[in-house]
């Protein structure tokens, strides 16, 4: 069978491979409802939390396509489509492919067409690289849930603090993230205030929603004020970036 | 026979099962194109590779999973690490879903409520981009035009922003020394972008112990 990074027959174990991936999410979002419904939990709340989620994903998932699409430029699409879907990242499969196109003397995104044995090799490379998280947490995570019941049984409050201090501790790396390019301000420098706007942006809108729930008693503004912020941030981003970048 | 497992017993079983299940498959990508094309990897260029890749994603994946399992919950953490996107997405949606909810983290409703956000966020996910492969041709000149690239570029901070203000303004106390180090370490030591996924344990760890210190001070 003559290769080409685009052939039909990688389309279909992609897609096959693709169900599985939805089959999990389907058969874990099964159990939680009926599981929800058992301990008595509100069957509106859950219906409201579900639209939320989904409202919430929409912008970060269309992003995703964008990386495919960028990918798909050196790799064909199905192999973006599947590394993209499972596990990996943009950042994460550029690196990957390019570190296995230079094993193989080769420089990714000046390769015209991949060979059968190129793209074999960059897909075994992406594939064994990310796969670390799959096969870790059933070693890791019911030893780490178990240690913090127990820690739970000792001392709740405690507990409950350091849950809130590794929220904290991740949003606070991201809170650094986004003054990364902040020092180029000292040297007159004004793109690296860009995603300093926007998130102040994201967080006054949030803020805004928050007050007017309190005002106007409607409980729906909550379910919806992140996805509202995380979407007005990111159009924000279009004038912020004409004015500053 | 009666059956005494527990929820949790089941979600580790079928999370086990399931993981061990989409390992294999993920495999089967490229030892089947390997055998339809008749192509064998090269060898030379595959174990550079791997030299080159493997280490660092180990070493970031096993602090991932450290890392993110206690902020996950159960099912969440086998979901996520089968369909990626964690910190840009899955853990937002699910810290998201527990606020809206009003419960804890480690209760079993924060158990089923961050399980329930993270497979519907997997779903639409992978609809989104399904659809976005399907129409490729038409979507690619939308999607990659100038005018939408920095509303694209600007995810996280528009992320963070809605995010963090919710969980600062309630635990702000143990948030003022973790983002002043943050803010200190991403704008004077040249830490860039590609460095956050290093700097979330770092964040965690620095928060735990100044939360340590501040509980055992009474502070908290």
């Amino acid at each position: 069978m003559e290769f080409n990074v685009n052939h039909p027959i990688l389309f279909l174990i992609v897609g096959i491979i693709i169900l599985f991936v939805l089959a999990q999410s389907v058969f874990f979002l099964v159990k939680a409802l009926k599981r929800a419904k058992k301990i008595g939990m509100d069957t509106k709340k859950l219906r409201r939390i579900i639209i939320s989620a989904s409202i919430f994903t929409i912008a970060p998932a269309v992003a995703i396509v964008v990386s495919v699409i960028a990918l798909s430029k050196d790799l064909g699409i199905a192999l973006p489509w599947l590394r993209l879907s499972v596990v990996g990242s943009m950042s994460y499969e550029t690196i990957a492919a390019t570190n296995a196109l230079s094993g193989m003397g080769l420089e990714f995104g000046k390769v015209a067409n991949l060979t059968a044995t190129q793209f074999v090799t960059i897909a075994f490379v992406m594939t064994i690289s990310i796969m670390v998280g799959i096969w870790l947490v059933p070693v890791l995570c019911k030893k780490m849930k178990t240690g913090l019941v127990n820690m739970k049984k000792k001392d709740a409050k405690w507990l409950d603090i350091f849950q809130s201090a590794m929220f904290i501790g991740m949003i606070s790396a991201f809170v650094g993230f986004v003054f990364c390019d902040f020092s180029g301000v000292f040297k007159g420098e004004t793109s690296g205030l860009i995603p300093v706007f926007v998130m102040a942006v994201s967080a006054i809108t949030m803020v805004l929603a928050g007050a007017l729930m309190k005002i106007t008693k409607a409980r729906w503004i909550n379910d919806y004020a992140l996805p509202i912020s995380l979407i007005v941030g990111m159009a924000s981003a279009i004038p912020i970036t004409s004015l500053l970048g | 026979m009666k059956n005494n497992k527990t929820y949790m017993d089941n979600v580790y079983s079928w999370g086990n099962k399931w993981n061990i299940f989409m390992m294999i498959v993920l495999l089967a990508f490229p030892i089947l194109a390997s055998l339809i094309f008749k192509a064998v990897p090269d060898w030379n260029g595959l174990i550079k590779g791997l030299i080159a890749t493997a280490p660092m994603y180990w070493a970031v994946g096993v602090v991932e999973v450290i890392t993110y399992i206690p902020m996950l919950g159960a099912g969440g953490s086998y979901l996520s690490f089968v369909t990626g996107n964690i910190s840009n997405l899955k853990l937002p949606c699910a810290l998201g879903a527990l606020e809206q909810a009003g419960v804890s983290a480690d209760s079993e409703e924060g158990e089923v409520v961050s399980t329930i956000a993270i497979a519907v966020s997997s779903i639409v996910t992978t609809v989104i981009i399904i659809i976005g492969v399907l129409l490729i041709i038409p979507l690619q000149p939308i999607l990659q035009s100038k005018v939408l690239e920095p509303a694209f570029n600007q995810i996280l901070p528009a992320l963070f922003g809605g995010l963090g203000v919710v969980f600062i303004s309630k635990n702000w106390k143990i948030a003022i020394a973790p983002i002043i180090l943050m803010l200190a370490l991403f704008i004077f030591t040249g830490l860039g972008s590609g460095d956050v996924g290093i700097m979330v344990p770092v964040g965690v760890l620095f928060t735990i112990a100044i939360s340590r210190i501040m509980y055992k001070k009474g502070w908290l």
